[in-house]
């Protein structure tokens, strides 16, 4: 029942943004408008802001004239592509992300020597890496293995993904307290079992928010790397060359959209499964 | 063979430091096996230190401890001690009689001897029906009930107890008293326990430590002489007033530290 009420409830919410669109490219100014002297009311036309029956229709068309393939076929099948590399860059993420929690809650010099490095990591530019990555990529071979030009992507999502699992696992990690630590150290346990017994399962509140960041980051890490890679396949992809048809076809990027928006979605669902399975025993309160 | 035995024990924080405390000085204290002893004084007397040092959480400075004959690391590492703190400090995620298990997983006992035995500590302190709960479907003198079960799951000949029962409400309280003082029997632990409580020392204690701050130090030690059992008639009896009366003119002798929050009230 409770879960009727919320799909409902969503459906309700993206109706009303669709209702608010339309009112407002009904009431709005055709060219832009405006306010106190500032260019801020932004233009309601068809070529700006196409009906949204006009954007569920071109789902049904053809992707290109003369070709038999339909428009949510091919985002459909973009956003599945992109969600697999989204998937294998937060799952590397995540791991990484892991590892650099354990390895700082562990030695406090590694904490002081690697913390600041991750900070700074998450200011360089995206776009300037990802054909550092690719062209790094290229030049990997390994006993055959050649290195797969999306692997460039996903290891994009990757480097977006870990920064806040490893900065969440690590205040999860250093969440117990200090009589939970003395307590087992009166069993005389190892810091192995310490970690495994104590601070990992301390640590699962504050790491789930950490990965729905983390599932977050490595979709958008994913679409900018196809998009300044020039990977072909993705939904990222699909988004600047149906976004270069906007003068003549403007409904039509926003079909992309859309399934970017889905993909984020099927990737926040996911987090909120294994949220579901990790908590399902701890006080309600610590989930709302 | 004494379960604990100290001699002119000492501990100093930060040594050199400008911030140097000195928590205990020229501590002599032996504790006989099955004996049950309070340690009772103001904030930063250094009873809670004590207890800690028994335990081998600190080290000492200054002179020695022996536990079960043992040196406290090795007692630790044998686990010859059960410890139960303030907060009941059990693990959210486990159900109750997995926390009874954890010290003898670390210990690493078979699954089907750990279980057998939660569900005999549990027997103990009469919570059989709750194994499968969470700890926070139980009440706070639960959670602690269930703590001790923990302290115990080993059968260690000593328990060491921090201020267990300081967060629980009177009702809640004496009756725990009542029920640690009938697990003690039927075991035979021994027990040290530290306590703000002068009641609560008298009611549970044999003897009771009184311990004074700066430089941390035991004043006095008051033998409590009740005849027989103690039940709920023990706090209406004289025995039990006059051992009130002793521990509490004990204490007025010595100074209180004016309610600065002790090293102990980490």
């Amino acid at each position: 029942m409770k879960r009727l009420r919320r799909v409902a409830l969503f459906l309700g919410s993206l109706l009303l943004v669709a209702l608010a669109w339309e009112l407002y490219k009904l009431v709005g100014p055709e060219t832009g408008g405006k306010v106190f002297g500032w260019n801020l009311l932004p233009r309601s036309n068809d070529q700006a802001m196409p009906h949204v029956w006009e954007m569920l229709s071109r789902y049904a068309d053809p992707e290109m004239r003369g070709s038999d393939r339909q428009i949510w076929r091919v985002v459909l099948a973009g956003a599945w592509f992109s969600f697999r590399l989204a998937f294998v860059g937060f799952f590397v993420g995540t791991l990484l992300g892991m590892s650099l929690a354990v390895l700082m809650a562990r030695f406090k010099v590694a904490e002081r020597g690697i913390l600041p490095y991750l900070v700074v990591s998450q200011t360089v530019p995206l776009i300037a890496l990802a054909p550092l990555v690719v062209s790094w990529g290229g030049k990997i071979e390994v006993f055959g293995w050649s290195w797969p030009r999306w692997l460039s992507a996903s290891v994009l999502g990757a480097f977006l993904a870990f920064f806040p699992v490893a900065v969440g696992a690590l205040r999860g990690l250093q969440s117990p307290s200090a009589a939970s630590v003395e307590l087992m150290n009166s069993y005389a346990a190892s810091w192995t079992q310490t970690l495994f017994k104590l601070r990992l399962p301390a640590s699962v509140p504050f790491l789930v928010p950490a990965l729905k960041l983390a599932a977050s980051a490595s979709v958008i890490g994913v679409v900018v790397a196809e998009i300044s890679t020039g990977l072909k396949g993705g939904i990222g992809r699909l988004i600047i060359e149906y976004a270069r048809e906007a003068t003549s076809d403007p409904a039509k990027v926003f079909t992309a959209v859309f399934g970017a928006a889905l993909l984020g979605l099927a990737m926040s669902g996911f987090v909120t499964l294994a949220d579901t399975f990790m908590m399902r025993n701890r006080p309600k309160e610590a989930t709302a | 063979m004494s379960a604990v035995d100290i001699s002119n024990l000492g501990k100093v924080f930060n040594p050199g430091a400008p911030n140097q405390v000195d928590a205990l000085v020229g501590v002599d204290l032996s504790i006989a096996s099955g004996e049950f002893v309070s340690l009772i004084g103001p904030s930063g007397c250094g009873k809670s230190t004590l207890l800690r040092l028994i335990a081998n959480l600190l080290e000492p400075t200054a002179g020695s401890i022996s536990v079960n004959g043992k040196t406290p690391k090795q007692a630790r590492l044998d686990q010859d001690y059960g410890m139960a703190f303030q907060q009941s400090g059990l693990f959210e995620w486990r159900t109750v009689a997995k926390n009874i298990e954890l010290p003898l997983e670390l210990k690493g006992w078979d699954k089907n001897k750990r279980r057998e035995r939660a569900m005999e500590m549990l027997e103990l302190v009469k919570l059989a029906d709750f194994a499968e709960h969470y700890p926070w479907q139980l009440s706070g003198g639960m959670q602690q009930r269930v703590a001790i079960a923990r302290a115990l799951a080993v059968h260690p000949p000593l328990l060491l107890m921090d201020e267990p029962f300081g967060a629980l409400d009177e009702m809640t309280r004496e009756h725990m008293q009542g029920e640690l003082l009938s697990i003690c029997r039927r075991t035979g632990t021994t027990v040290v326990f530290v306590t703000h409580s002068i009641p609560e020392a008298v009611y549970l204690s044999n003897r009771v430590v009184v311990m004074s701050p700066r430089p941390g130090r035991i004043t006095k030690i008051v033998d409590v002489n009740i005849e027989g059992e103690r039940t709920d008639a023990t706090r209406d009896n004289a025995a039990f007033f006059g051992g009130i009366t002793a521990v509490r003119e004990a204490l007025r002798g010595v100074e209180m530290s004016d309610h600065v929050r002790g090293i102990e009230d980490r």
